[in-house]
Formats: structure tokens, C-alpha cells, sequence
């Protein structure tokens, strides 16, 4: 009949329509990950610019996490150590073909530091260049300077990046691969820079695509339209395992599921009273249960990869619900009608605020409320934004927070560890807590160059600190992963994040 | 006629300008009432979370002067409306009508690819149902329709991304660049959208099929086939397009929803991410563009509807 014959014909277009544009692998190496690109300014998207080694900094780090040349082939410092010297890499080129200079990497650094950032914390009187060198000049010493800068918010970009008042506008860095179209907040495309400096790249096109929900970075893997995807959810890692074609990569590092505590708290002003929440989480449970990777259980603040911080003799923080409810009954707290803990008629009652940025957070959040209440605590959660725990660390609104603290942010994390626990605490850090005598030893590091045994038995001292106050309540470290296709040789996941390697990668012959 | 299109014309021209207020003013009430500090918000969107804290967060207000009261910042917006400006996104410090015109484009691809398939897939297939009512394809549409339109369009996505890029491996599973990444997210809308049209035209279909008028059609000699081109076709378009109007709010809903599972750059993938970092203006932006849009339709329906059925223009 006519009607089914005009109607085979639509379905047969519609079809052929559907079939035509099929998957045709491409020769860009595709990366997929959570993160959006908000813009071209290194303030506020240079990770992405890094990781794609499009952008450089002055230091860098080798495989093993340790500061090395970068942009800088080598530094000192004056005895006074107020003056630092940066050598500038010669016959090094930006992207449009500009040659770097000492003056032009200065003023990079200038507009970096002008911008809120890492080197908020340095004390810096002036930066300029003279002669080869990047010279910096402080008011005070400060010995982390060189980790500083391997931060990407200090990346070196050429002139042109900039528009007249000061923002950028495109990304022209000095690495082994050039952005060929950058279309924020979700995509860039990159080309091998066949003037690089140093080892070209091997393979030619790369591109960078932010997909912020978890199942679609997981089945991009698993279709083999993403060729590697970082950050999988605990569920998308199971299937991904039983994917032909796709290997699961998995490393730790240095960042820290953690808690927060306002020890300004009534119920959480007393150290005991920190260390019975500790006792009564179960961290073993948590790292299998939840993130899938039994050692990921932290048994203190500093996870392994942090090879200097790690103290590795400690024992395990033991789940002792028992233990807990003692040490909550020597501080007076007495069970009621409904089982809840009272104190003075006070109940013990907290607000837990954590976020959703990193899947895994707002799960703990509901198991850390559950085995909480089991000690009669009465926990509520809010989901929010990450920015609430800052906000409520200085508005005084805060009583826990449920965070991931990176302390690889650069490769030094006593930099990080100084704006967590200095005097005022930190807004990622302590609230309302602090210790002269970690104070004075983080000062003591982050100032001078003591010799190394010297610089450990002083790390010791502040590690242990921590372990015993628990300003900050270590709960499980954090492993990063990645799907990576079987067509792509030669990865390997970077602890501190910096880079994705690209320039190590080749497609395999297979 | 002309005089029917004028006044329909003039009408909507003066619900867009009603919309435009409402959405503003509406959104601007909005996200001042939502708990949180907007200038820890917008750091957040700007630098990452990792790099928030109070001097970043103090920056932010004193370089958008936050601090400002909310009345005369309202009164700001307004006037800036009026002269057509939407300001600088709080987050990337890009022009709103820049930012908005790229996600516009990508937005309209999406949804009109998406009419169009639904057009494609619901109608004809609803009105062969109507045609054979009863028979096993009726009864097969019901059950496919009413399974498809109860399923959000985030589950057809997924279940979409399943089939046909991780099964069959034809189409990209996300991400935007070439014309294939279209055919997923488009499909995740248009089936939802053709259920219901292939329900509409089922019935329509039906009611026409068993009209006198159709009868006597076929009675006087006509084939089948001139009888549905004469007599049924324009009388069963009426309420498929009529009826397609009201499936706009499920449009632009599935495409908030859509974009943001395929990573489309869309306007609805925008939306979600201002609403998160507080940007008040993209905030704006967006929901201006998809209230205006959304009357834009409209109107294209109505024309539509104009166009078909003779009944509705003046004597």
C-alpha cells in the first residue's frame, strides 16, 4: 500500500542518515577530562595549558616529583637569600616565533603575581630581568621560591597572549605543542611545535575535551571515542575493567580526603574530642567500599607519594567505636532518652558541608554521618559548593568540612601546608586551631635551606604535630586513574598533575 | 490573512518584551536569595576550587563591586537591558552576547535537528497507526511512546550512548566538532518529542479517517493516496504542529539536560554552569535567550498553524 511504501522510504533515509557519519578513527590523540577551561588566563585555567604542554614554567619536575629545569636551567640565591637568580633556557621560542627573553619571562611573572595565586604568599619586592637572568627580589627569605614557581598560574606566555589591558586572549606558550583553536569552556586542539626546545612530541594532534559528568567520560572510554580519560567514578571503573581495547592506569597522589574542624566548636574544641571522631570513622571501609582501592585507608595527612611529609612507621588508624564512646564519656557527654549525646543539655549536633566537584565526597559525607551517629552524634549533611568551606571558615559558620586537599599544587607541599596551618589557619586548612611550635617550624623550613637531616627531623615534628592534634582529620588518600586506549603507548600518570606527558606518548604499531 | 499575522506579530513581539522583564527580574531575585556568598562563588568559578580563599574572594567583590545595594544593581541591569547590553560574564570576563551568541548556534543545531527528526519519526508513524487502529503497529506505537515519553531524556541519552556507541560503536559517545556527534543528543530529544507527536497524529488520523467527509472522498472514486493527500494530511497537521508548540517547554528542558550528558556546548550546558559559579549575568543571558527562543517557536507554530488550516484566518 502507499502509505507503508512512502513510510519504508523515510525509515530507510533516516537510517542510511544515521549509519553514514560512522566512527572513523582520527589521528588526534583525545583527552577527556573533568575540568572546564574558564579562559586563557593562566590565573584561571593555566593548569589545563600545562598539562597540554602548551604553556611552561621556569622550574619543573622530574618523574619522581622533584623540582628540575624548566624554562630556568638553574637558580641560586644570595647569601642574604633576598635575591634569587634564574637562568633563562637560551634559544628557546614562543609559539608565534618570539625568542624568550630574560625581560619577557619577568614580565610574565610580574602579571602572575599582580593576580591572586601562589605567589600571594612570597614576599616579593621586585622582579626583572637582567642580562640572562629572571632576578627576584624579597623583603624577607623565602626558600620555596623555585617550587613556586612551577606553579601554572606563573606559566610563561609571550607578549602577544595579551590584549592591552592585560588579559589573555590566546594562549601562546614555549611547549611541544601549540594551540591550533581553544573554544572555552570545553574544548582545545592542539599541533606538535616542530621548534621546540627540547624533545619533539611524537605524535602530531591532541585535543582536550571537559566533560564534567562522570558516566559520559566512562562511556567515551568505553565506546573508544576519548582515547584517554582521566578521573573515573568507582562504578564506571568496574565495567571499564571487563572493555577490551582499554587499560585502566591507577596512581596515587598527593591529595587527601580530609576533614575540616572549626575547633572553635564547643563539642570540638578538645583534641580527645577530634581524636574520637577519628576512631569512629571506618577508613578500611571506606577505601574499599566507596573508592574502590583498600590502600587508600590514610592513616595520617600525608599520603606515600609525599615521600619527605609520609612517616612511614605509623600503625593503622583502627575503626573503635568502643574507644570513642570512652573518651566521649570522660569529656561528659552522656547518652539521652534517644540514644543522642547530650552535654550541659546541649546536644552533640554538627553540620557536615562538603561538595560535589569531586564525586566521591558527598558518599563519605552520608557514611561518615551514619557511623557517627552510631556514636549518638547527630550529623546533618550539606551538599554545596566547594566555595562554602572557605566562606564559612571566615564567617565562623562552619563546624566540618569534608574536603580533598591537594598538597602537590606545587611540587613543595610545604607551601600548601604553610597557608593551611599558619597562625590564622587556613581556609583549607585548621579553623581556629594552631600551634606555636608548628608555626615556627614550618617558618623555619619554608624560609631557610637547613641541611637535609636537619630539614627531616624538623618535617618529622611537624608531621607528628598534625597526627596528634587533628586540626584537620585525615580520612583517605586519593588515587587518580585513567582509561587509556591500546592504541597509545608510553603513558603514565603524573602524581603532582602537572602534565599529562604527552610528548612521551606514540601510537602503538599494533 | 496579512491582517491575522500583523496582530499575531504584534502580540508576541509584546510577550517577548513581557518575558525578557519577568526572566530578568526573576533570575536576578533568584540568585540573590540563593544561600551563599556570591563573591566566594564567582572565585570559585574563576580560579577553581583549589584556589579559592578570602583574597581571592575579595578581589572578586571589590573588582565587580559586589558589595553594592541590590536595588541599584537591579536598576543597573535594567537600564543596561533597555539598551540592549548584557554585561561581562562575572566568570570568564568575556561579553554575555559573545558567550551567548556561540552557545546559541550550537543550541539551535541541537534543537531543530531534533524537531525535525521528531518530525520524521512521530507523524508518520502515528498516522499509519491511525490508519490501521487496533492493529498490531497501533498497539506496538502505544506501548513505544508511552515507554519513551515516561523516560527522561538524560535515560534515552545514556541508554542511546549504550546502543549505538558502545555496542555498535557508529556514532560518538560525546563531545562536539564533527556532524556526527549531532545524531546522539538530537535522538535523545526527539524520540521523547516523537511520542508524543506520533500519539497526536494517531488520533487525529484516526478521527479524519473515520469522517464522513473521508468516506465520501473515497466513495466518489478517489485512490487512497489522493484521499490522504487532499483530505487527511492538512487535517492531521493542524494538531501535530499545534500540539508541537506545547512540547516546547519539553524541548528546552531536554536541552538543559541533554547538553550537559554530551558535553554539548549549548545554552542549557551554560545555564547549569553560571547557575553553579553565581554568574549573574550568563545567568541572565541564558535564560533570556531560552525564554525569547522559546517565544520565537511559538510564534513559528502559530504561522504554522496559520498556514495549514484556512479556518483560523479572518473572512
Amino acid at each position: 500500500m502507499f502509505h507503508s511504501r512512502w513510510l519504508r522510504q523515510v525509515t530507510v533515509m533516516a537510517c542510511l542518515g544515521l549509519t553514514a557519519p560512522a566512527l572513523a578513527h582520527d589521528d588526534s590523540l583525545d583527552i577527556v577530562a573533568p575540568w572546564e577551561i574558564n579562559s586563557p588566563n593562566p590565573s584561571r585555567a593555566g593548569h589545563v595549558f600545562l598539562r597540554m604542554q602548551v604553556a611552561e614554567t621556569l622550574t619543573d619536575t622530574d618523574r619522581k616529583g622533584r623540582l628540575s629545569p624548566g624554562l630556568a636551567t638553574d637558580w641560586q640565591v644570595s647569601e642574604d637569600q633576598l635575591t634569587w637568580r634564574f637562568a633563562i633556557r637560551q634559544g628557546v621560542q614562543f609559539h608565534d616565533g618570539t625568542e624568550l627573553t630574560a625581560a619577557l619571562a619577568a614580565d610574565a611573572l610580574q602579571r602572575a603575581a599582580s593576580r591572586p595565586g601562589m605567589l600571594d604568599q612570597v614576599p616579593i619586592a621586585a622582579i626583572e630581568g637582567r642580562g640572562n637572568d629572571v632576578v627576584i627580589v624579597l623583603d624577607s627569605p623565602y626558600a620555596l621560591l623555585p617550587a613556586l614557581l612551577a606553579h601554572s598560574s606563573t606559566q610563561i606566555l609571550a607578549p602577544a597572549s595579551f590584549g592591552a589591558d592585560g588579559q589573555a586572549l590566546q594562549v601562546i606558550g614555549t611547549g611541544p605543542y601549540a594551540v591550533t583553536s581553544l573554544q572555552t569552556p570545553q574544548r582545545l586542539a592542539v599541533t606538535r611545535f616542530d621548534a621546540y626546545w627540547g624533545e619533539p612530541a611524537a605524535i602530531e594532534h591532541a585535543s582536550y575535551l571537559a566533560a564534567p559528568r562522570g558516566e559520559t567520560r566512562a562511556l567515551m572510554a568505553q565506546s573508544g571515542d576519548a582515547d584517554i580519560v582521566y578521573t573515573l567514578d568507582p562504578a564506571s571503573r568496574l565495567r571499564l575493567e571487563r572493555t577490551a581495547n582499554v587499560v585502566l592506569f591507577a596512581e596515587p597522589i598527593p591529595r587527601t580526603v580530609a576533614i575540616k574542624v572549626n575547633a572553635a566548636h564547643p563539642a570540638l574544641a578538645e583534641r580527645e574530642a577530634r581524636q574520637a571522631l577519628s576512631q569512629a570513622i571506618d577508613r578500611r571501609g571506606i577505601a574499599t567500599g566507596i573508592l574502590r582501592t583498600p590502600d587508600a585507608a590514610a592513616n595520617q595527612l600525608f599520603p606515600p607519594a609525599l615521600t619527605a611529609w609520609h612517616q612511614p612507621g605509623l600503625a593503622e588508624q583502627r575503626h573503635d567505636l568502643e574507644a570513642a564512646r570512652e573518651t566521649l564519656a570522660a569529656l561528659g557527654w552522656q547518652r539521652n532518652a534517644q540514644g543522642m549525646l547530650e552535654r550541659d543539655g546541649q546536644p552533640f549536633a554538627l553540620t557536615l558541608t562538603t561538595f560535589a566537584d569531586r564525586p566521591e565526597l558527598p558518599i563519605v559525607a552520608t557514611v561518615l554521618q551514619d557511623q557517627w551517629r552510631q556514636l549518638g552524634i547527630d550529623v546533618s549533611v550539606n551538599v554545596g559548593n566547594a566555595s562554602e568551606i572557605p566562606a564559612g571558615h571566615h564567617d565562623g559558620s562552619l563546624d566540618l568540612g569534608l574536603m580533598a586537599r591537594n598538597f602537590g599544587l606545587v611540587p613543595d607541599p610545604l607551601a600548601t601546608l604553610r597557608e593551611d596551618f599558619g597562625p590564622q589557619g587556613g581556609d583549607w586548612g585548621a579553623m581556629n586551631w594552631s600551634d606555636p611550635q608548628l608555626t615556627e617550624l614550618l617558618e623555619t623550613l619554608s624560609q631557610t635551606s637547613l641541611p637535609p637531616e636537619q630539614r627531616q627531623t624538623h618535617i618529622a615534628e611537624a608531621a607528628t604535630l598534625l597526627s596528634q592534634a587533628m586540626p584537620v582529620i585525615p580520612v583517605a588518600w586519593y588515587v587518580q586513574t585513567a582509561a587509556v586506549t591500546q592504541q597509545v603507548e608510553g603513558f603514565s600518570i603524573d602524581p603532582l598533575e602537572r602534565s599529562y606527558r604527552l610528548s612521551d606518548l606514540r601510537w602503538s604499531d599494533t | 490573512m496579512s491582517q491575522a499575522i500583523v496582530r499575531l506579530l504584534v502580540s508576541r513581539l509584546l510577550q517577548a518584551g513581557l518575558v525578557a522583564w519577568a526572566v530578568g527580574t526573576l533570575t536576578f531575585l533568584l540568585t540573590r536569595a540563593l544561600p551563599g556568598d556570591m563573591a566566594y562563588r564567582i572565585a570559585a568559578g574563576r580560579y577553581g576550587y583549589e584556589n579559592v580563599d578570602r583574597d581571592a574572594a575579595q578581589a572578586v567583590a571589590s573588582e565587580l563591586n559586589l558589595d553594592s545595594h541590590p536595588l541599584s544593581a537591579y536598576a543597573h541591569w535594567l537600564g543596561d537591558l533597555l539598551q540592549g547590553k548584557l554585561g561581562h560574564s562575572l566568570v570568564s570576563g568575556e561579553p554575555v552576547w559573545q558567550e551567548l551568541g556561540h552557545q546559541l548556534g550550537h543550541s539551535l543545531d541541537l534543537a531543530l535537528t531534533a524537531v525535525v527528526l521528531a518530525l520524521l519519526i512521530g507523524p508518520p508513524l502515528g498516522m499509519l497507526a491511525g490508519l490501521r487502529r487496533g492493529k498490531a503497529l497501533d498497539k506496538a506505537s502505544l506501548v513505544a511512546a508511552t515507554g519513551l515519553r515516561s523516560l527522561p531524556p538524560f535515560v534515552i541519552g545514556l541508554l542511546l550512548i549504550m546502543l549505538f556507541s558502545v555496542t555498535l560503536g557508529w556514532l560518538p559517545a560525546a563531545g562536539h566538532g564533527t556532524a556526527a556527534h549531532l545524531w546522539l543528543p538530537a535522538l535523545s530529544l526527539a524520540l521523547g518529542l516523537a511520542a508524543v507527536s506520533a500519539r497526536v497524529s494517531r488520533n487525529a488520523m484516526a478521527r479524519v479517517a473515520s469522517a464522513p467527509f473521508y468516506a465520501f472522498a473515497m466513495t466518489k472514486g478517489l485512490s487512497p493516496q489522493r484521499t490522504f493527500w487532499r483530505h487527511g494530511l492538512r487535517n492531521v497537521g493542524v494538531p501535530v504542529v499545534a500540539y508541537l508548540g506545547v512540547q516546547l517547554i519539553y524541548l528546552i528542558e531536554g536541552v538543559v539536560v541533554v547538553e550537559s550528558l554530551f558535553a554539548w556546548p549549548g545554552i542549557g550546558h551554560a545555564l547549569v554552569h553560571a547557575l553553579v559559579a553565581r554568574d549573574v549575568p550568563m545567568v541572565q543571558g541564558t535564560a533570556l535567550a531560552m525564554g525569547l527562543l522559546f517565544v520565537a517557536l511559538n510564534t513559528l507554530v502559530d504561522l504554522a498553524c496559520l498556514a495549514i488550516d484556512p479556518r483560523r484566518r479572518p473572512a
